[in-house]
């Protein structure tokens, strides 16, 4: 059927901001999704809020709205764009849920919004679980069984016919909270309890648990003449119980027969025609019982979905572009496959290699948080993988990850009993002591039965300490096909250490060790060698990487996309063109403080560098992204980023120069390696680098420049801290030396917070040092990009921050252009910016974070790379500085490309951050000089009090605009509330307070009710946060930790969804927005409109 | 035990053996399911044949005897990219390794399967010799090359029964599939054997008949004395032009009965009504292949096994209509006759291996027998 022509203006749903579960992968989808209908002919509308993605650059859509996505601003948008159809399955689960509440509020049948892909019977039919049941039971398809309960009586009367363990599933809840898998009549009760507590209509599912099972997946899709092809099949190595996307993931299944398989194959189609997906892509979730087979329907999602992105990438085969062909009537024939170029669309990918995915997770920036990985996703990125083999396929996993892991273990970096074994024989010495300790036995048992992060290496220790595989799949329920191959991996690893000391024994393993996925650094491990070494052995045996094709066909066809990945066989397919190459490093997996945003950078400059007529490399291991589409690049290396990795494909394919600086601090990392071998690096020089890198060399540039930097002292020892911070005086941020994105960074106000980090936060050495800094408190933290071309100096724009330093940049809201400082200072910045590039002759881009206390500008440290706010500051002033940077890196100068002037922003931009708090009940929501954000949103308006409302609005951090707000302070904050207070009050607020703030308040005439703490009493703070009586909460943190009052009623607030401000400066900003919303109401308008009104041209100097 | 594979073009690959030892011949061709070794394995229509598994992993479920598709594999050697070290199924009841070696079947392991495999594409199906007593490479290509060619070689009679039986099977508990309608009335058909799989008799079963087997060189004559009330031509290796007296025999039951062919029977049925038949450069071997059926405009995922085609511009058009096309290359994947009762398809309606789009088939079989009955 060719393609309809009745509509003509297509509105797309984005998925907002990163959050857990919803990673870059809707970046993705959606930029497919633009573009082909695009191309098509269609007018597309698009509506997401997040500024840091590809498909919100202005070219990608023909209208685009960076505006919040509600239903509000959602009918808004409608109204103004009138579109024929809505789209709603490429936005993640947020897309669909909008899409779901916007037609409940009857908005697509007012205004005559046909929606296409999913109608709304099917959503509702696939995601809500009662409707689902009933639709498989009617299919006669087996389900875990399951019933509903709304008091802890009816749940323990439920869990009895089912027979335990059972899963407690609230319904309605946030992310969540409140699931948990019981074993017990006593842990139902309570888990009933809480879950009935946290839902919101005060239901729960008790389901049959098949904890254990097997778990997998079907990629599917469907046309509109119900033909339907099964795009890939994935097998979790992690069992049932463990979220699918914290789970190891391999493509394709690896343990089914062809009847189990087609049994599966032939549920998915009756799935999705029952559910009632016309057209598109589903993810079908299925598990099977090892024992006898039996096969139960999880769930099925009736949208594109994270996995869909893994399985696009397995596969090569690009399922959100078909699927937006799809939803406009092509059937799967008339498509043709990219990449075989004379076959269509309508057959099933076979592949002829193993792919691995492997969840990143973030749980050390969360202190108290529970890491045992459940039902509930607590990743917050992931790397895939691809070999010929899955053991080769893991180990390339696992060093895609950048956890410093090189491989399954034996990489010097197992930490065991406490300690780093970096040595083979501190390795080899642990193994033979702990075979026979009972201790380690019992920790090897936890470890392997309570799934957490890290569970795969503990296989390997059990392995190594004389587990057979029976005794780990007895505690695990991991597959033994699985553990055979990890055991192969074992077994290796003990034959290289073996030939520790033999050269022969050493040339005879290479090539299987290699196959087997082992890094050149794990056989130097083993050897008592170096990398280097490594790989001059095994190049002199001409044991070397070669690439082949992924073609969705197994080689059945010729291939045309050059996407590839490394192996070790006989025959190489890659064909270097004698064309002029540059390779840009990605980013790697997505993890906080190291997002989305950099792979947007890549992009571009695989966007600008093929304008100018370059080849484009692009490497990266995130499956998630737009940079591992195979269409963004000239070529395509899926590999992980390692100086090993990375020189392989250099030695292949000789480029002219790498570019170091866009994919974040992953390929900055590299530098050292990459000049050491000789590989040229674009643009800001690795001297440069490292003079804004090297903490002694950076003090000297901003001494010369006349740049403060707060004081600051290095310690080696505990001694020597204590006499630094007697020196400088408290407070002080500290962190170790060797760490970044503000890792296990804190603030200490005295000595003994001083003594207490020194004592369990880290342990300084002089390899790793600890560095102290002055605290600069109550300082307004600014964030400069800036491009250069080694010549002249661009500012990108000035961002002021909503918190005050001490909170980390990239969680604090910020604002273009500055709302609150001078002017002059404002100058000033501008020109201590461009002076500090002009001294590391920045070629590309710089990022540079400055405190300002008492008018004086402090530095508090400059990045010579992309930043974060790359994405923010572009679409603020309508620059594509990431692309210009590309481009000077190329060597085009600045004047050439006409960006010599600092472009004025149109409008008022704020930034504003998402944080994962809803995932990780009790975890106190405070922030600090750590990241914890995820993700983050913008809002553009006229002021700044309705971009800031918008980017409240975006971060689903609604203000109210009446009812009560509790406020609580900390003691030194106490008078500073009372104006911020008093405007609530005028505002028309009930104000209800803790008895101290509450005292201050009235003192100063502020009407307001003492509301109890927790153990003051009842009713306390409590029951109005579980009533949602109260709209909005103001409490900064007085810091004393996480077992404090205001701790449990933050993280409360997260859990039943009210929205809580934790600094001053924030809380003021809103009360700006709502007496600005009450003014004018909010209007939305397309970022190519507001950046047409500026004309472009107005400059500055 | 070292093993060696070798093309008559000189490609050598060196590798690890499994199985049996000893050397075989045939022609390499590559398959590329993901799924389903065993099926393959014991499939009749790869006799004469080394048959490469593009899927690297292989033999992780293991064997089991609800999987196999005649009484023992019929492959002349097994390529794969590596063999599983255990076996993981709660059906299995032998490893692969094992299996083959007590069929005296020769396998090779961790080779470059997809470098043969990009061979084969490019430069077409190749004889070879896997061997694991001779690894002097020379020696292995002479050998390769002086192996006879399959083209013209009546394969069939190595495979097809040796006496007519019935087989009335059903689909192996919890593996049924396709819609088993109540048929008021049993149909009594002949199959023609000529390496007919079981899962086809599974089907057929399924589907309301009552089958009986017979030898591919049963004589037309003697097939009507079974007063069938349809006739279906099954699968089988090799050259079908090489199978002269099946075609004669065809020839004979046209207009004489409905007549089902599948995969060999189809291109006996295309020689039968007069077309020729060619040999494809590679073949079509997978589950994947997308086949549109003309009639409906319904895609179906098919399971495919074949080196020869029956060529489409060779049949009557006036006689002869074209039912189903390779979306691949467009080559003829179903015909049906104009005016008489049959209709054949060159691919798998039974799979095993392979998706369950085609079972239709099946009941369009009946039908016509309703129909013309
Ligand atoms: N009945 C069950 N028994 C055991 N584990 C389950 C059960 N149902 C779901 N799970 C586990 O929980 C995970 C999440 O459940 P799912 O229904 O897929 O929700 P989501 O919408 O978060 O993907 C699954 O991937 C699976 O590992
Ligand atoms: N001396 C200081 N005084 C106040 N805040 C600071 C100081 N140093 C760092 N910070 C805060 O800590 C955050 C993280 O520190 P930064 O040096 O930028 O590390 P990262 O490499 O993680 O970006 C900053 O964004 C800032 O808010
Ligand atoms: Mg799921
Ligand atoms: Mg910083």
């Amino acid at each position: 059927m060719p393609k309809r022509t009745d509509i003509k203006k297509i509105l797309i749903i984005g998925s907002g901001p990163i959050i857990i579960g919803q990673g870059c992968e809707f970046d993705y989808s959606g930029t497919q999704a633009c573009k082909v209908l695009r191309q098509e002919g269609y007018e597309v509308v698009l509506v997401n809020s997040n500024p840091a993605t590809i498909m919100t650059d202005p070219e990608m859509a023909s209208r685009t709205y960076i505006e919040p996505l509600t239903v509000e601003f959602l009918e808004k948008i409608i109204d103004k764009e009138r579109p024929d159809a809505c789209l709603p399955t490429l936005g993640g689960q947020t897309g669909l849920n909008l899409a779901v509440k916007a037609h409940k509020k009857g908005i697509f049948k007012k205004y005559g919004v046909e929606l296409i892909g999913a109608k709304y019977e099917a959503i509702e039919r696939a995601e809500n679980r009662e409707q689902f049941k009933n639709t498989m039971q009617k299919i006669g398809l087996d389900l875990p069984r399951s019933a509903f309960a709304y008091s802890v009586e009816e749940a323990v009367e439920v869990a009895d016919k089912i027979a335990y363990p059972v899963i407690v599933r609230p319904s309605y809840t946030l992310g969540g909270s409140g699931s948990g898998i019981c074993t017990n009549r006593k842990e139902l009760e309570e888990t009933a309890r809480t879950g009935i507590d946290f839902s919101m209509i005060h239901e729960v599912l008790i389901e049959e648990s098949v904890i254990g099972w097997k778990e997998y997946e079907l990629e599917v899709m469907r046309d509109c003449r119900d033909n339907f092809i099964v795009i890939c099949s994935i097998e979790n190595l992690d069992p049932m119980g463990v979220h699918t996307g914290d789970s190891i993931t391999v493509a394709p299944a690896q343990t089914l027969t062809d009847k189990e398989y087609q049994r599966m194959r032939d549920a998915a189609r009756k799935v999705i025609s029952a559910i009632g997906v016309e057209t598109g892509g589903s993810n079908i979730q299925f598990a099977v019982n090892p024992k006898d087979g039996r096969m139960v329907v999880i769930e099925m999602n009736p949208r594109v979905s994270r996995s869909s992105a893994l399985a696009s990438k397995a596969t090569g085969f690009p399922i959100a572009k078909f699927a937006a062909k799809l939803a406009v009537g092509y059937t799967l024939d008339e498509i043709s496959n990219d990449i075989t170029r004379v076959t269509p669309a309508s057959f099933e990918p076979s592949i002829d290699y193993c792919v691995v995915k492997i969840p990143r997770f973030a749980f050390e920036k969360f202190e108290g948080v529970d890491p045992r990985l459940t039902t509930q996703m607590k990743s917050v990125g992931e790397a895939m993988s691809i070999g010929r083999t899955f053991k080769e396929a893991l180990q390339k996993g696992l060093r895609s990850l950048e956890t410093k892991r090189f491989g399954l273990g034996g990489d010097g970096r197992d930490k065991l009993g406490g300690v780093m074994l970096r040595t083979r024989d501190a390795y080899e010495d642990f193994f033979r002591k702990a075979r026979g300790d009972e201790e380690w036995k019992k920790e090897l048992k936890r470890r392997l039965s309570v799934p957490m992060d890290e569970r795969i290496f503990f296989i390997k220790y059990a392995m190594k300490s004389a587990w057979t595989d029976e005794e780990i799949h007895r505690a695990s329920h991991i597959d033994p096909w699985f553990l055979a191959q990890i055991r192969q991996i074992v077994d290796m690893e003990t034959e290289l250490l073996g030939a520790h000391g033999s050269p022969a024994r050493q040339k005879a393993l290479l090539k299987k060790a290699k196959q087997y996925g082992f890094s050149d650094r794990q056989l130097a491990f083993y050897w008592d060698s170096t990398e280097s070494k490594v790989r001059t052995l095994r190049k002199s045996c001409g044991v070397e990487a070669v690439f082949k094709v992924v073609d969705t066909c197994a080689a059945e066809f010729r291939a045309y996309t050059p996407y590839f990945y490394s192996t070790y066989e006989d025959e190489d397919e890659t064909v270097p063109s004698d064309k002029p190459k540059i390779m840009i490093l990605g980013g790697g997996p997505n993890r906080i403080g190291q997002g989305i945003e950099f792979d947007y950078c890549c992009v571009h400059a695989a966007f600008a560098l093929k304008e100018l007529g370059f080849e484009t490399i692009m490497v990266n291991s995130n499956p998630e992204t737009v940079s591992t589409d195979y269409d963004t690049s000239d070529k395509l290396y899926f590999e992980p980023l390692t100086l090993e990795d990375v020189l392989n494909i250099c030695d292949r394919e000789k480029p002219i120069g790498v570019i170091v600086q866009l994919g974040g601090q992953t390929p900055l990392n590299l530098v050292k390696g990459l000049v050491a071998n000789g590989i040229p690096i674009l643009g800001t020089s690795p001297e440069s680098i490292d003079d804004a890198e090297d903490r002694d060399r950076f003090a000297k540039l901003l001494a010369k420049i006349g740049l403060k930097q707060a004081e600051n002292g290095i310690a080696r020892t505990f001694e020597e801290a204590f006499e630094i911070a007697e020196k400088i005086g408290y407070p002080l941020v500290i962190r170790p030396s060797y760490v970044l994105g503000g890792r296990a960074m804190e603030i200490v106000t005295d000595k003994t917070g001083l003594k207490k980090y020194m004592t369990h936060a880290v342990e300084a050495s002089d390899e790793h040092p600890v560095l102290i800094d002055k605290f600069l408190d109550e300082a307004t933290e600014v964030d400069v990009d800036l491009i250069g071309d080694g010549k002249t100096y661009v500012v990108g724009a000035v961002m002021e921050h909503i918190e005050e330093a001490g909170i980390h940049s990239g969680d604090s809201a910020s604002v273009i252009p500055p709302y609150s400082l001078s002017p002059a200072l404002v100058e000033e910045i501008k020109l201590k910016t461009k002076q500090l590039a002009a001294g590391l002759k920045i070629k590309g881009l710089m990022n540079v974070q400055y405190a300002i206390k008492d008018q004086t500008v402090y530095c508090l440290e400059v990045n010579p790379r992309a930043s974060r706010t790359v994405p923010f500051v572009s679409k603020s002033i309508g620059v594509p500085l990431a692309k210009l940077a590309a481009k000077v890196m190329s060597g085009k100068t600045l004047d050439e490309l006409g960006f010599v002037t600092e472009r004025v922003a149109p409008k008022v931009t704020v930034k504003e951050s998402v944080f994962p708090f809803v995932k990780f009940p009790g975890v106190d929501i405070i922030l600090s000089p750590e990241m914890k954000s995820t993700g983050e949103v913008m809002g553009i308006d006229e002021d700044f009090p309705r971009a800031f409302y918008k980017s409240q609005e975006a971060a689903y951090a609604h203000l109210p605009a009446k009812g009560m707000i509790f406020i609580s302070v900390k003691h030194s904050d106490k008078q500073k509330v009372v104006p911020i207070a008093k405007r609530y009050h005028e505002l028309g607020y009930v104000i209800i307070a803790t008895r101290g703030t509450a005292e201050v308040l009235m003192k100063n005439e502020i009407p307001c009710t003492i509301v109890l703490k927790l153990k003051e009493g009842q009713p306390n703070i409590t029951d109005f946060i579980r009533h949602q009586e109260i709209k909005l909460i103001i409490n900064t943190p007085s810091g004393k930790g996480p077992l404090a009052d205001e701790s449990t009623i933050r993280s409360m607030a997260v859990s039943f969804d009210i929205p809580c401000i934790t600094t001053l400066k924030a809380a003021h900003a809103a009360t700006l927005a709502i007496e600005a919303m009450r003014k004018h109401p909010a209007t939305v308008e397309c970022i190519q409109e507001h950046l047409k009104n500026d004309g472009g041209s107005r400059s500055q100097d | 035990m070292k093993a060696w594979l070798a093309l008559e073009d000189g490609l050598v690959f060196e590798g690890e053996g499994f199985g049996a030892e000893g050397e075989t011949f045939g022609e390499v061709v590559f398959n590329t399911s993901l799924y389903g070794y065993q099926e393959i394995l014991t499939d009749p229509s790869y006799k004469g044949q080394l048959v490469a598994m593009t899927y690297p992993h292989i033999g992780n479920y293991g064997i089991n005897p609800e999987d196999e598709e005649s009484f023992h594999p019929w492959v002349e050697g097994f390529i794969v990219r590596e063999l599983s070290p255990v076996v993981s199924n709660y059906r299995s009841r032998e490893s692969l390794g094992d299996y083959l070696k007590r069929h005296g079947k020769t396998g090779i392991e961790g080779i470059d399967t997809r470098r043969l495999v990009k061979h084969l594409r490019d430069f077409g199906a190749k004889k070879g010799v896997l061997s694991t007593v001779d690894g002097d490479p020379v020696s292995l290509v002479r050998k390769a090359a002086e192996s006879p060619s399959i083209v013209g070689v009546d394969l069939v009679r190595e495979v097809t029964c040796q006496k007519p039986y019935t087989y009335r099977e059903t689909l192996p508990p919890g593996f049924e599939w396709g819609e088993a309608k109540t048929k008021n009335k049993v149909r009594r058909i002949v199959a023609i054997d000529g390496g007919i799989k079981f899962n086809i008799l599974r089907k057929l079963h399924q589907h309301g008949f009552d089958v009986t087997v017979v030898p591919a060189s049963m004589s037309a004559g003697d097939i009507l004395q079974y007063r069938p009330d349809g006739l279906f031509l099954s699968n089988g290796p090799g050259d079908p032009s090489a199978v002269t007296y099946l075609v004669e025999t065809v020839r004979k039951l046209i207009g004489k009965l409905p007549i089902f062919g599948i995969c060999l029977g189809h291109q006996m049925l295309g020689l039968a009504l007069g077309g020729t038949t060619s040999k494809l450069k590679f073949g079509h071997r997978g589950g994947n292949q997308p086949v549109k059926d003309l009639l409906t405009g319904r895609i179906e995922i098919t399971s495919q096994n074949h080196g020869f085609v029956v060529d489409i511009g060779s049949l009557p058009k006036n006689e002869v209509e074209m039912t189903h096309v390779n979306l691949n290359d467009q080559t003829l994947e179903g015909l049906r006759h104009r005016k008489l009762p049959l209709f054949s398809v060159q691919y798998h309606p039974e799979n095993s291996p392979g998706p369950h789009d085609s079972d239709y088939l099946f009941s369009r079989f009946y039908d016509l027998i309703e129909k013309n009955g």
